[in-house]
């Protein structure tokens, strides 16, 4: 069901774990879906993400994706890691199976909620970040007869 | 490690070897086809005839009133559609329960397309049938009652034989899904007045794909496969002989091993119930600690959620399931433990740990301490269980 990077990152999650006074924390998702993942951001003078860490409520794919995002966010200016979407971490991940391609987005909204929180701190905005929502779901449904 | 502990017999057993060998010469030596007239075909004649008294004498039934089918969600869709559409002329109105397989639910809510109306009892914290509801719930329209004997995830057992009675006195079809009550509980049709039963063989340590329903002399009901004569004319088809020997065979070790399994599951059970009660915190069983199946465990694990536990489990190669969202493939978690009125979050954090008689309590201390380890895990990295800690530091 899942490939073999995403086993690796739920097996061994990079970054779990709380920043104690972080320059921005994002929480999304929401319980009644089963997902929740929080970021923590340490960001120094110069804009660069020194340090992050993550906690995660949710499936396998949940997990996997919050510990990749916290890779490839890791080291970069907060610039860098708006450009990180969804899709980046899922092709980091060698992909998802489709159910789990919201736990993706959810790592995407995840890094926006904590910079978001990390400008409101400072009173700066940042160009081409939107106030992230909170909570992300999809629902289809096939029709039968 | 290369372990393995299957704790998943809710979902299906292993086939004992016994039933193997004894549906093997039905394969090769025996293969005529029952409703053919040379000799040669009398063995498979046999063995069906053989089969059907065995399963008719373990719920004190006629044989002649057993229909195999290809296993339990056949037999639901039978009994509820094609009575249905025979007593809609004495009315549209159907009850069941709302921790129902979704073999019934699915069927119900098809059968509400095509103009039934269907009240969906509800079902107390521990997962039993609200009995005044179902008695409010009864109108002169009412044609059916279905209630599960047994549910398949927090393994209640419902008081069948109340609403058994219930629906005789008011001349109401009363149907029951035993897919995994039966060869675990003693099951009686005439002293539960049960009219329609489904049972499944995998559940029994019998193969896959074969099943039957017993349906009541005198109960009104249309074919479910037009063709031969066989069952009766009522589900055509050649008969899957190995199938129905191999069921044949299930359900007698069954019946004939029903009491010492059940004591040993139930002690099992207990011992589970009770350490992993007593050592992870923040852990809830569902369903009712008594009235429930004895190889029955659920558990919701409070800040984690089911398939990531299901995983590392997996890694531990321990076998179980889950009613979280994630594991059913939609957003929802499992409609029995959100009709039990746990909230979604408890729901996402739970467990099904389902025991067969080659289960120790070795395997079980083994399981324990897994368990104990993953929990842990998974909050560590949960935020749900940060916040927790934070507020009640």
């Amino acid at each position: 069901m899942y490939s073999e990077k995403v086993m690796d990152h739920f097996q061994n999650p990079r970054n779990v774990g709380e920043i104690e006074n972080a320059s921005g924390v994002g929480t999304v998702g929401n319980a009644k879906c089963g997902d929740i993942m929080r970021i923590y951001f340490d960001i120094d003078d110069n804009q660069v993400i020194q340090d992050v860490k993550f906690k995660t409520f949710g499936c396998g794919a949940a997990v996997a994706t919050s510990s990749m995002a916290t890779e490839l966010v890791k080291g970069k200016t907060i610039y860098e890691a708006l450009e990180v979407t969804n899709k980046a971490v899922m092709e980091a991940l060698d992909g998802l199976p489709p159910v789990k391609v919201h736990c993706s987005l959810l790592a995407e909204e995840a890094i926006h909620a904590a910079l978001w929180d990390y400008a409101e701190k400072n009173g700066i905005k940042i160009e081409g970040l939107e106030k992230p929502k909170s909570d992300i779901s999809e629902h289809e449904e096939e029709e039968d007869y | 490690m290369n372990r393995l502990i299957y704790l998943d017999h809710a979902a299906t057993t292993a086939t004992r070897p016994e039933v193997v060998e004894a549906m093997l010469p039905y394969f090769t030596e025996n293969y005529g086809n029952p409703s053919s007239v040379y000799k040669f075909s009398n063995a498979s004649k046999d063995a069906i005839v053989n089969a059907r008294e065995t399963i008719a004498k373990s719920l004190n039934a006629e044989a002649k009133d057993i229909y195999f089918t290809a296993g339990g969600s056949e037999s639901d869709n039978w009994a509820l559609k094609e009575t249905a559409r025979v007593y809609k002329t004495k009315g549209k109105h159907i009850i069941t329960s709302a921790i129902e397989h979704h073999a019934i639910l699915h069927t119900c809510e098809f059968l509400e397309k095509e103009g039934f109306e269907v009240t969906y009892v509800g079902v107390d914290e521990n997962g039993i049938i609200k009995m005044d509801e179902l008695k409010k719930a009864i109108r002169p329209d009412t044609i059916l009652i279905s209630v599960m004997f047994a549910n398949n995830e927090i393994g209640t057992i419902q008081p069948i034989k109340e609403i058994g009675a219930i629906a005789r006195e008011k001349g109401i079809l009363f149907h029951t899904d035993a897919v995994q009550a039966y060869g675990q509980l003693p099951i009686d049709v005439e002293e539960l007045n049960i009219d329609m039963l489904s049972a499944s063989g995998h559940k029994l340590n019998g193969p896959k794909g074969i099943g039957f329903l017993y349906i009541r002399k005198g109960i009104k009901i249309r074919n479910l496969i037009h063709g031969g004569g066989q069952e009766r004319a009522r589900r055509a088809g050649t008969e899957n002989v190995p199938g129905i020997v191999g069921l044949g065979m299930a359900v007698e070790i069954a019946v004939n091993t029903m009491s010492d399994r059940a004591k040993y599951e139930t002690n099992l059970r207990n011992y589970l119930i009770d350490r992993v009660l007593s050592e992870i915190p923040y852990t809830r069983l569902n369903g009712d600690r008594n009235k429930r199946l004895p190889n029955n465990v659920n558990f919701s694990f409070q800040f984690i959620e089911g398939e990531s536990l299901l995983i590392m489990l997996d890694m531990a190669g321990i076998c179980g399931s889950s009613g979280s969202a994630c594991t059913s493939g939609s957003l929802d978690p499992s409609h029995v433990l959100l009709g039990i009125g746990l909230p979604h979050e408890i729901a996402h954090g739970s467990l099904r740990l389902t025991l067969g008689d080659e289960n120790t309590k070795e395997e079980l201390d083994y399981v324990i301490e897994k368990l104990k380890e993953i929990v842990q895990k998974l909050r560590d990295m949960s935020p749900l269980y940060e916040d927790f800690i934070k507020k009640n530091r």
